[in-house]
């Protein structure tokens, strides 16, 4: 599975892509592996960028969970952020808002997480 | 094999319609029908049957129990919740006392909400009737005893007249009961449960409830997926949604409508039946999870359509 991270200040943004069906649930966990590490290591938060995920099944969305039980426990926040239509239905279905925080785009996810990292992803983005 | 009758749908507890429940279906039916006209019976249940099971009946309240109509002259249940009530009174009121019959029950486990209709079970009160219990736990006959005792009921377990004998099945066993294949298997709940696959004439039922998924062993999940394969009908414990059932009610033995839609999928089923509703959930609640379970079921959908529906007290399954 292909994911691509940045780090922002004291946010991890990281941005996987394509299908995360069951064969594709382990290599999601895989790739998210070292940046939950690094995350939980600083107590950062984590924002998922999903514009990238066209589908996610339940396998996927433990993973999810999985990260953020991690996450939480080192009292960082984790985010999901710019949901394609069809995953944010899944999202709906499986009651998953109460899991992971939702938004609508990565900017404002950042900006409900970090001011600084808000400032460098704006920085980036000129 | 012929046809499955719900007679109990609910998990956990039996809950009842309220007056106020009753009194907003009403008003509701009123409502849409302001300023219609009905030529006849026909038009007017044609009407009530346009609005819906929230608004023109009920999911019901029932605790566990499913009837599956063999074709042959014996009765098959699968659960002794408080739904066995009704069925024995029907049972008896068909056959009365002076015509013995043969009833199978294969109990999912022995849980309160799943055997709590026994002492009402008409059917193991009369002489002559034969009933045999089936079951994968040691503890099987000592639970049903057990809640008959004192100080839980009134009417202690041996007093009942009928033939009464609790069959041990060993899980992964397969066996030839009322002329059916009985497959079990060992299912993952608090004290274990046991699903069944009933297989006869080219048709098979799966009897999945009070079974959860971790999710966390792919090897787990394909045990599940070679059980329900090619199932004509999959009868299948969704009492949380997804997210619940893989966090805050983890280990709480219960699975989600997502993951019955999957493992359905994935087993090339041809119908899921959502069952053990979640007795804090009204009928808008069921039928709006029903509808949501429809829609993930069509954005997943890779092959043929699997059909998706809820179970509700009094309903009926032609296999």
């Amino acid at each position: 599975m292909q994911l691509q991270s940045q780090r922002l200040v004291d946010v991890f943004v990281a941005a996987p892509v394509g299908r995360v069906d069951h064969p594709n649930a382990e290599l999601l966990k895989q790739a998210l592996a070292p940046i939950l590490d690094a995350a939980v290591l600083e107590r950062s938060a984590l924002v998922l960028d999903f514009s990238g995920i066209d589908y996610i099944s339940s396998m996927g969305l433990r993973v999810l969970l999985m990260a953020s039980k991690q996450l939480r426990a080192a009292n960082a926040r984790i985010a999901v952020a710019a949901l394609q239509p069809v995953p944010r239905e899944i999202f709906d279905i499986a009651r998953f808002n109460h899991v992971v925080e939702i938004f609508p785009t990565v900017r404002e996810a950042l900006s409900q997480l970090s001011g600084p990292a808000l400032a460098a992803y704006d920085a980036g983005t000129k | 094999m012929k046809l499955i009758r719900f007679w109990g749908t609910r998990g956990s507890l039996p809950v009842a319609l309220t007056a106020a429940g009753v009194r907003d279906k009403v008003t509701r039916a009123l409502r849409a029908a302001a300023g219609m006209t009905f030529a006849g019976d026909d038009a007017l249940n044609d009407f009530v049957d346009g609005l819906g099971l929230p608004v023109s009946g009920s999911f019901g309240g029932h605790t566990s129990c499913v009837e599956v109509e063999t074709g042959g002259d014996e009765y098959v249940l699968c659960d002794l919740g408080t739904g066995a009530r009704p069925f024995g009174q029907k049972a008896m009121a068909r056959h009365g006392p002076a015509s013995p019959q043969t009833y199978h029950i294969f109990m999912s486990h022995v849980h309160w909400d799943h055997i709590m209709g026994f002492p009402f079970f008409v059917p193991a009160y009369v002489p002559g009737n034969r009933i045999r219990i089936y079951g994968g736990h040691a503890d099987l006959e000592s639970a049903f005893r057990r809640q008959q005792a004192p100080p839980s009921f009134p009417v202690d377990f041996a007093t009942l007249r009928a033939d009464i004998e609790f069959v041990h099945l060993q899980p992964g066993s397969t066996h030839v009961i009322a002329g059916m294949q009985v497959d079990v298997m060992l299912q993952r709940h608090a004290g274990d449960s046991f699903g069944y696959r009933f297989t006869s004439g080219g048709r098979t039922f799966v009897y999945t409830t009070d079974s959860e998924h971790t999710l966390e062993d792919p090897a787990e999940t394909a045990g599940y997926v070679e059980f329900f394969r090619h199932a004509d009908l999959v009868v299948f414990d969704a009492m949380y949604s997804l997210a619940e059932a893989i966090s805050v009610k983890a280990d709480w033995g219960h699975s989600s409508n997502i993951v019955g839609v999957e493992l359905c999928q994935l087993a090339a089923a041809r119908h899921l039946c959502l069952f053990h509703h979640e007795p804090i959930h009204g009928d808008d609640a069921i039928a709006r999870i029903l509808a949501e379970t429809r829609r993930y079921e069509e954005i997943t959908r890779t092959g043929a359509p699997l059909l998706v529906t809820a179970a509700y007290d009094g309903m009926e399954i032609a296999l």
